[in-house]
């Protein structure tokens, strides 16, 4: 699924000229795992019980968008609104699109949120899960700390977070703008059960993202990725997160993926 | 009303296993009796407002009627952009209840004050913004308002005793409650200063005075039709909030006065400057800024005697 996703998130941003391409193609292959090996099959986004989707770091939602569409959820019709007037589908999803949970775009919202969905689904005695997929840069926000005492505290072993650990954020490397050394013990220390994989291989994400714990705690798989994935030139390059691509580099993208 | 709101939140509760409630930390000697009885439905978020909204936007969604307690800063102003992002971009049951609004919280000094909560709530058209004048109108407000699908901000005073006389605890959704008519001058009040300009008012008429009172709950969205019903029997309608000047009461009065193209003569009262100079109790922040019973007296003299 996860070539198809990144199709679509390099015809869509080319048809709209627009950017945040490097954000969608580092989470290309987590949306793949998780809508092609995590999510049930039957997995109906009107039903009431089922696995919610969080999608807190908004601004990758084409790469939702394209997963929906793979999976049938949205039409062609649909997705061909992106970014167009009278649509939902904006940069940052909105919920009034099916298969949208929830609407996201302010950064460091969505654990908490999720978290709630969770600590519903206990106190309904369902087996439902909530994915949130979260970018690094989202562990600068405070109320992302809260929100991971929150599920640990309440045991929400039924909440399943996927950072997409590119080491990007907008105006530079993590590194230098908000250094996250020793991501996996502070959330180790937090309480929280923590995978560590290759965030671009989908049967370890999705082991990890099914891997549970048996003692109560929320998982966090952190993925380890690439941002700009398969575009050589977008590579772990800051520029990506914003600039759209001429006609020049968006032939050269999809010749490099071989569409 | 704190005791009020529980003690009525506890039979919406008993009703309705949808009804949960969640403190930011806060609440001893008030919450107690919900946590007792349905534990599973009481959730301390810990003092983290943020994520205690965020958490109660999941709930909602999840089928849930969450009640999000906390002072009136710290439940309005805190999280205000997961209020904003969560409960209402989503349209969710959420119930955003702010405790002591204006100087209610004197003594605790000006983080605690709450002064700008019904300004800053009241811009955003589909949250429901609610601020009941005493505890008895608080009961029967709850009752309207429990499930309602929108989102609410529930202003609540802290005085249990405080009463507002002739209003016998009624509320009536989309209308003003007009306690006492008159052809004379309006004195219209929201939130918990009622009980203090009902004794002026109740003063006045004992001394052959005949102001006409109103209180005002349902501030979003606001009744504007009765409203305009109601300021266009007057020549002079006066303002009362326990509230910085701009954004509340008065602001929304003199929106539809504006709006409606009526002649009705506006005077608000509310706190005109930030109180960041010697602090105190509420009945000296009160008198500092002319919102002391005393104040609003000898300004109503004035005026209808003139």
């Amino acid at each position: 699924m996860s070539n198809a996703i990144r199709k679509i998130i390099l015809d869509q941003s080319h048809r709209r000229h627009v950017g945040h391409i490097g954000s969608c193609l580092s989470i290309a292959d987590i949306v793949g795992a998780l809508y092609d090996h995590v999510l049930p099959a039957d997995y109906d986004p009107a039903s009431p019980d089922r696995d919610r989707v969080v999608l807190s770091k908004g601004h990758a939602a084409l790469a939702i968008y394209a997963a929906l569409r793979l999976r049938d959820i949205i039409s062609q019709a649909e997705l061909d609104k992106f970014l167009g007037d009278e649509s939902y589908l904006a940069v940052h999803p909105e919920h009034q699109l099916p298969g949208i949970d929830f609407t996201s775009g302010s950064l460091g919202q969505g654990l908490s949120v999720a978290a709630g969905c969770a600590l519903a689904a206990k106190m309904q005695k369902s087996d439902r899960k909530v994915y949130v997929i979260m970018s690094d840069a989202e562990l600068n926000e405070g109320s992302t700390w809260e929100a991971a005492m929150f599920a640990a505290h309440h045991k929400l072993d039924n909440l399943v977070v996927i950072l997409d650990s590119n080491q990007q954020q907008a105006l530079g490397f993590t590194k230098d703008v908000m250094h996250l050394a020793n991501l996996s013990q502070r959330w180790e220390m937090f309480d929280w059960q923590v995978h560590s994989v290759d965030g671009h291989d989908h049967a370890k994400l999705a082991a990890a993202m099914q891997n549970l714990s048996t003692d109560g705690k929320p998982t966090m798989v952190i993925a380890n990725t690439t941002f700009g994935k398969g575009v050589s030139y977008m590579e772990s390059k800051i520029r990506w997160h914003y600039m759209p691509m001429s006609e020049e580099e968006y032939q050269q993208a999809v010749s490099e993926l071989g569409y | 009303m704190r005791k009020t709101f529980i003690a009525e939140l506890i039979k919406l509760a008993k009703a309705d296993e949808r009804h949960v409630l969640l403190t930011g930390d806060l609440g001893f000697m008030v919450l107690e009796p919900f946590m007792e009885r349905f534990p599973d439905r009481f959730i301390n978020a810990g003092v983290a407002e943020q994520n205690m909204v965020g958490v109660a936007t999941g709930l909602a969604e999840s089928g849930f009627i969450p009640w999000v307690y906390s002072i009136v800063s710290f439940a309005a102003l805190r999280p205000y952009e997961f209020i904003r992002n969560g409960p209402v971009v989503h349209q969710l049951p959420v119930r955003i209840v702010g405790v002591g609004g204006g100087f209610e919280y004197g003594h605790a000094g000006v983080t605690h004050h709450g002064l700008e909560d019904v300004g800053v709530m009241r811009t955003n058209p589909n949250l429901n913004v609610y601020a009941p004048a005493d505890a008895a109108q608080t009961a029967s407000l709850m009752g309207h308002i429990a499930t309602m699908p929108a989102p609410i901000y529930l202003r609540l005073g802290k005085n249990e005793n405080a009463v507002v006389s002739g209003l016998n605890g009624t509320y009536v959704p989309n209308a003003p409650q007009h306690i006492h008519q008159s052809d004379n001058v309006l004195f219209l009040s929201m939130g918990s200063i009622s009980a203090e300009v009902s004794q002026v008012m109740d003063a006045l008429r004992a001394a052959g005075e005949t102001p006409g009172f109103a209180v005002l709950t349902n501030i979003t969205p606001a009744p504007i039709a009765a409203l305009k019903d109601l300021l266009s029997q007057y020549n002079t309608v006066v303002t009362i909030e326990e509230h910085y000047i701009d954004g509340g009461l008065g602001s929304l009065i003199a929106e539809i006065i504006a709006e409606q193209g009526l002649s009705t003569r506006l005077i608000r009262n509310g706190v005109r400057k930030t109180a960041n100079d010697l602090g105190g109790g509420r009945n000296y922040l009160l008198s500092k800024f002319g919102l002391d019973m005393e104040s609003l007296n000898a300004q109503a003299l004035e005026l209808l005697q003139a």
